[in-house]
């Protein structure tokens, strides 16, 4: 790593560490979440809270804490933005780069690069995009019902 | 049946009995903590003809188990169909998709790709979680195994695996608004099926309906939903206090509290009997999931006694379902969307 490299890594850790109990994990998806670090989650999870969040909003495994993924969602909600990137499927984590610096990856792409077997993000597996494509509150209900 | 014609011929009995608009009954087996082949085929067979698909779990609640790949091997050479039920806890993206494709060549013909319970839920507290997936990749990575023939690297299959590709979901615990919005990314991801947590919270289960079909779902994913046969008020104690995720709520506890010892059995029997009544009722919730813990008794008892006898015949192909109507409300033909991908 150049020493540039290094130095961004030391500030991107004096910054985001204070303010979101960052884990370094190299691929920032904070924006997504509400500025709330998913990686502080013990489950490691990307895409939304597990089905063990205790009736209180806690985190099953640490249950003196707030699960972070009720945090992710009430803030995302209340952010100006990106409030629809919750629906957002993200890919799995690379696990190489941790550590370093997220916004280097960012400017180089580096943060984008997805296994080749994991299909374009925002494509659905089932190619109709139920997810990103759908504003909440919208209908889509065809009258199949009785 | 309304919805699209399907472009496959189903992966599993339970979408052919799913897709035929069949109310299923699916339940949750006595994992085993030996390596007796016996015991797995005992409780199968107590099942078989009963429900129509049962789950071999997957190290319930962090404790090791014989593997659900063993059991729901031998569960299908009973003749009742398996759901093996994988978590991203104790294995790695390379075992996950060693497994996926292990569970098809051993003839189980659904999955259940879970995150699964913290380690700290177990008795085996010093161990190290894996979590290198979440579940939703879980789902994703299965999908393409089966439908795009390679693994998550992109290397190339010599043949590909078949299942249908379950998920769960637990509308009972917070966030509740975003709940349904996880079920359609699960969808997104490639979930053909879910499986819902024990539900003792009606009306928070409609809402989450009701939000489901706003969103479409209906048409994209079989919904089961779990009921629980609770023995006594002590049991439902432990479910809400100790067990991650469930939501007993307070007028529930009142009924057991407000019952003598000696009938509070009878009253979590009477009690499961009237959800499922009431699951039926809801439109979308396509069959049930019953669990009950120590012994499958109480599981044997209620399909009885809620009137879910008899199953249609797994050694016959899948006839029509009795009530009509039934097919009617619960089209979700999954493949149309696997056609347009």
């Amino acid at each position: 790593m150049s020493l540039l490299g290094k130095a961004l890594v030391v500030i991107e850790k004096a910054v985001k560490i204070p303010l979101f109990d960052c884990r370094m994990c190299g691929q920032c998806i904070l924006h997504s979440t509400g500025l709330v670090c998913p990686m502080r989650c013990p489950k490691n999870l990307r895409n939304g809270p597990c089905g063990g969040v205790l009736v209180n909003g806690h985190c099953e495994v640490y249950p003196d804490r707030p699960c972070v993924w009720v945090e992710a969602w009430d803030r995302s909600q209340r952010l100006p933005r990106w409030r629809d990137h919750m629906t957002r499927l993200n890919p799995p984590v690379d696990w190489r780069l941790q550590g370093t610096s997220s916004w280097v990856n960012l400017v180089s792409g580096r943060d984008r690069q997805v296994p080749t077997g994991w299909p374009t993000a925002g494509q659905g597996a089932h190619g109709l995009g139920v997810v990103s494509s759908l504003p909440p509150g919208e209908n889509r209900d065809p009258g199949l019902g009785p | 049946m309304s919805g699209p014609p399907a472009p496959s011929p189903p992966r599993s009995r339970l979408e052919a009995l799913l897709r035929a608009g069949h109310f299923v009954v699916t339940a949750e087996m006595q994992p085993c903590n030996g390596a007796d082949p016996e015991e797995v085929r005992r409780h199968a067979m107590e099942l078989r003809g009963r429900v129509d698909a049962a789950n071999c779990t997957d190290n319930p609640a962090a404790r090791p188990h014989l593997s659900p790949l063993a059991a729901g091997h031998l569960v299908a050479e009973t003749g009742l169909e398996s759901i093996v039920q994988l978590t991203c806890r104790d294995r790695n993206r390379l075992a996950l998709q060693a497994d996926l494709l292990g569970v098809a060549a051993l003839g189980v013909r659904n999955g259940l790709l879970l995150t699964g319970d913290g380690v700290s839920a177990g008795d085996h507290l010093e161990t190290r979680p894996l979590f290198d997936l979440d579940s939703l990749h879980l789902l994703r990575v299965a999908h393409v195994l089966r439908d795009q023939g390679v693994y998550l690297s992109g290397r190339v299959l010599s043949s590909r695996p078949s299942f249908f590709i379950g998920a769960v979901e637990n509308p009972f615990a917070p966030p509740h608004d975003f709940r349904p919005l996880r079920l359609a990314k699960k969808v997104e991801a490639g979930a053909e099926f879910v499986q819902m947590q024990i539900c003792f919270n009606l009306p928070r289960l409609r809402e989450f309906m009701a939000r489901a079909v706003d969103l479409g779902l209906l048409e994209r994913v079989f919904i089961l939903v779990s009921v629980y046969v609770a023995r006594s008020t002590r049991a439902l104690r432990f479910l809400r206090d100790v067990v991650p995720g469930i939501d007993v709520p307070d007028a529930v506890m009142a009924r057991f509290e407000r019952t003598p010892s000696d009938r509070q059995s009878e009253e979590g029997f009477r009690l499961a009997l009237e959800t499922v009544a009431a699951l039926r009722e809801i439109r979308g919730v396509s069959g049930v999931h019953l669990i009950s813990i120590k012994g499958q008794d109480a599981i044997i008892r209620l399909v009885e006694a809620a009137g879910l006898l008899p199953r249609p015949d797994p050694d016959n192909g899948v006839p029509a379902p009795v009530q009509n109507g039934e097919a009617g409300q619960l089209p979700a033909d999954l493949k149309a969307g696997l056609g347009a991908a």
